[in-house]
C-alpha cells in the first residue's frame, strides 16, 4: 500500500544542509491504522507532505498503491492527491465562502464526477460524520468539531486509498477529540487505511501501530 | 470537454460568489472599466449622431454646383469673355463669376453693412435662387454697367422696412443702386448655413468693378453648373481640364470644389474625431484594466490559503488559473454591462435635451460590440498575470500561508 524506501529530504538553510528526513523507510499495509509521533522539528510535517504527495523526496523511492511517486508534474501530483488521498488538517482548511456540502463536493468536482452522483456521495459522506442536517451551513457557523467532521467528510467523499490526518485533533478540546477519534476508528473498521500524524501520545496509542520519528529517522514503537 | 464545462460552471459560480462577497470593492474595481466604456460609447455615439445630422444637412442643401477659386493666373487671367466661351464647352452648363465685397448700404437714414456679390445672370440659375419680386441681374445690366441691385428679404426689411421695395434706391458706399428684385430667403440654402452675414446684395459684375477697388476684371472665383444632359462629375472633369490647359498644367494654381468634397471633408474630420476620442476612451479602459489587475493580485494574495486547500484536494494549475481568470473576466464584463447601460441612459437624456436641435443620438451598436470585445480582452490580458501567479503557487507554501 505505502512503501517508503530510504527517503531523504534536504533543506538548504544558509550554507548548512538540514536533513528533514534521513533515509527513512516505512511500510504500511492496506487497512492499517498507523500513527506517526514525534516532537516538533522531527520531520513529521515533511513526512506527511511526502506521503500526501504535496512534496517530493530528494532521494529514495515512494510507492503508493505500487505506483512510484517520482518525477511527476504538479498537475499529475494534484490528480493523485485528488483520487488517492483524503486530507484532514489540524486547522480544518475548509473554504470559508463555501457551505459544508460545497466543501465536500469540491474534490468530486475536480474528479469530474457527475452531478447526481456527486450529490449522493456528498450526502453519504455528511451522514457518515453525522452532519447531514448542517449541510447548508458555512464553516464559520459551525463549531471546531463540526468543521473537522466536514473536513473528514470531504476526505472520505472521494473514497481515497489513504486518509491522512495531520494533527487532526490539535485544535480541539478533549471531548471533541474523542468524537473525532471515534470517527477515525469507525473508518478504520470499515477497512480504510489511516495515517495520523501527531505529537500527542494518547492519540498515537489509539492506533493499531505507532511509528516514532526523530531527527528524520523512523522507528517502530511497541504498544 | 464535459469535464471542462463542469469546471467552468463551478469556476463561474465561484467568481460570482467572490465578487458578490465584496460588492463595494468589486464596484470600485469596476469603476475604471465602467467609466472607460461610458467614455467610449457615449463619445463615439455623440460624434456619430452629430456627424449624421450635419452630413444630412449638407446633402439636403446640395445644389448642383462647382466652385472654382484661382490663386495664380500665370499671366493669363480669366475674364467674363472667357467664361462666355467656356459655356459652349462639352459637359459644362453655365458659368457665373463671383466678386465679393463688403459695403455700407444706406437707405434714407438707415444703414447697415452688407455683402455685395457681383455676378452675371447665370448665377441665378446655377445657385437656384428664387425671386420673391422683380427680376435678377440681366445681361444688359452687365453690358451697360447699370446700377441695379437685387437684395434679399432680410436686407429689404432691415434697410427699407418692407419687402415690396422695387424701384427704391439704395446707396452702397455712396453709389446709388436701384432695387430691381427681391430674393426669397431660403433657410435651407447652404449660404444661409455657412455664411454669417444675412444681408446679401447682388449687382452686376461690371458694376462691382466700379464699386470696389479690390475686385478687378480678372475673375478669381466663379461657379459652374453641369450641362443639362450631363452630370456633376463630367462637369468637374471638363472644367478641371480647361483650367489645367490654361494654367500650364499646374494643379496648384486653382481649386475646384464641389459639395461632395465638403461632405468628404466633413466625414474625414469626424472619423478622425471619432478615432481620437475612441483612442482616449481606449486608454481609460486600459487604465481600468490595470485597476482590475491590481485588485486581482490582492485577491490572489488574500486567498493564498484557499488556493493551497484547493490544490491539496486535487485542483491542478489549469483549474486555479481558470478560476481567477474567469473572475477577472466576469469583473470586466460586469463593468462593461453597467457602463453600456449607463451610456444608454445618458444618451437617452442627451437626446431629450437636444431634441429641439433635431439631432438624434442613438447608441452606436458597433461601438458597443467593440467595447464588449475590448473589455473581454482586457479581462483576459490583465487577469492572466494574477491568475498565473495563483496557479504557480506551491501547494505546501500556499497551505501554510499566514499560519
Amino acid at each position: 500500500m505505502i512503501d517508503l524506501i530510504d527517503i531523504s529530504r534536504v533543506y538548504q538553510i544558509g550554507a548548512e544542509k538540514v536533513y528533514a528526513l534521513n533515509k527513512a523507510s516505512l511500510h504500511i499495509d492496506q487497512g492499517e491504522f498507523v500513527s506517526i509521533i514525534g516532537p516538533s522539528g522531527s520531520g513529521k510535517s515533511t513526512l506527511m507532505n511526502i506521503i500526501g504527495c504535496l512534496d517530493m523526496a530528494d532521494s529514495g523511492t515512494y510507492l503508493l498503491d505500487d505506483t512510484p511517486i517520482e518525477d511527476y508534474t504538479e498537475n499529475e501530483l494534484a490528480a493523485i492527491r485528488n483520487q488517492k488521498i483524503g486530507f484532514v488538517f489540524q486547522s480544518f482548511n475548509l473554504i470559508n465562502k463555501l457551505t459544508a456540502e460545497e466543501n465536500v463536493e469540491l474534490p468530486l468536482i475536480y474528479q469530474g464526477v457527475g452531478k447526481a452522483e456527486r450529490r449522493q456521495r456528498v450526502q453519504e459522506a455528511l451522514e457518515r460524520v453525522d452532519l447531514a442536517q448542517r449541510a447548508k451551513h458555512l464553516p464559520n457557523e459551525l463549531s471546531g468539531g463540526q468543521q473537522q467532521r466536514v473536513a473528514i467528510a470531504r476526505a472520505i467523499a472521494t473514497r481515497p486509498s489513504l486518509i491522512l490526518g495531520d494533527e487532526p485533533t490539535g485544535n480541539l478540546d478533549s471531548k471533541t477529540t474523542g468524537e473525532i477519534m471515534k470517527i477515525f476508528h469507525e473508518l478504520h473498521q470499515q477497512g480504510n487505511t489511516i495515517v495520523l500524524i501527531t505529537h500527542d501520545d494518547d492519540i498515537a496509542r489509539q492506533a493499531s501501530r505507532v511509528v516514532h520519528i526523530l531527527d528524520g529517522k523512523l522507528s517502530e514503537v511497541k504498544i | 470537454m464535459k469535464h471542462f464545462f463542469k469546471m467552468f460552471s463551478q469556476s463561474f459560480k465561484m467568481a460570482i460568489k467572490s465578487i458578490a462577497g465584496n460588492k463595494f470593492r468589486a464596484f470600485l474595481t469596476m469603476l475604471g472599466i465602467i467609466i472607460g466604456v461610458m467614455a467610449l460609447v457615449i463619445l463615439v455615439s455623440l460624434v456619430n449622431g452629430a456627424t449624421g445630422t450635419v452630413t444630412d444637412t449638407i446633402s439636403s442643401l446640395a445644389t448642383d454646383l462647382i466652385e472654382v477659386t484661382i490663386s495664380d493666373d500665370k499671366g493669363n487671367p480669366i475674364t467674363l469673355d472667357t467664361l462666355d466661351e467656356w459655356m459652349s464647352e462639352d459637359g459644362i452648363g453655365l458659368l457665373a463669376p463671383i466678386g465679393e465685397t463688403s459695403v455700407t448700404a444706406k437707405y434714407d437714414s438707415t444703414s447697415t453693412t452688407a455683402e455685395v456679390y457681383g455676378t452675371t445672370p447665370a448665377y441665378e440659375t446655377i445657385n437656384e435662387l428664387s425671386l420673391l419680386l422683380g427680376r435678377f441681374i440681366k445681361s444688359s445690366d452687365v453690358d451697360n454697367h447699370t446700377n441695379v441691385c437685387v437684395i434679399n428679404e432680410a436686407t429689404a426689411e432691415a434697410l427699407v422696412g418692407y419687402t415690396d421695395c422695387l424701384g427704391e434706391e439704395l446707396s452702397l458706399d455712396g453709389m446709388k443702386f436701384t432695387i430691381v428684385g427681391v430674393l426669397e430667403d431660403d433657410d435651407t440654402s447652404l449660404t444661409s448655413v455657412v455664411s454669417s452675414s444675412s444681408y446679401t446684395i447682388y449687382i452686376s459684375y461690371t458694376s462691382l468693378l466700379r464699386l470696389s477697388s479690390t475686385v478687378s476684371s480678372e475673375i478669381t472665383s466663379f461657379t459652374v453648373s453641369a450641362a443639362e444632359d450631363s452630370d456633376m462629375a463630367t462637369a468637374e472633369t471638363a472644367i478641371t481640364a480647361l483650367l489645367m490647359e490654361r494654367f500650364e498644367e499646374d494643379e496648384d494654381a486653382f481649386e475646384v470644389s464641389t459639395q461632395d468634397v465638403m461632405e468628404d471633408t466633413m466625414t474625414s474630420i469626424t472619423s478622425v474625431l471619432a478615432l481620437l476620442l475612441g483612442g482616449i476612451a481606449a486608454i481609460s479602459l486600459i487604465v481600468g484594466g490595470i485597476g482590475i489587475m491590481n485588485i486581482m493580485l490582492v485577491t490572489v494574495t488574500e486567498r493564498t490559503r484557499e488556493i493551497g486547500i484547493r490544490k491539496a484536494i486535487g485542483a491542478g494549475r489549469g483549474v486555479i488559473l481558470q478560476q481567477f481568470l474567469l473572475e477577472s473576466v466576469v469583473l470586466c464584463m460586469l463593468g462593461c454591462a453597467i457602463g453600456v447601460f449607463l451610456s444608454w441612459a445618458i444618451l437617452q437624456v442627451v437626446s431629450i435635451v437636444v431634441s429641439s436641435m433635431s439631432m438624434t443620438f442613438e447608441m452606436n451598436v458597433p461601438v458597443v460590440l467593440i467595447a464588449v470585445a475590448f473589455c473581454f480582452v482586457i479581462g483576459i490580458v490583465f487577469g492572466l498575470y494574477p491568475a498565473n501567479k495563483a496557479a504557480k503557487m506551491a501547494p505546501i507554501d500556499a497551505l501554510h500561508y499566514g499560519g
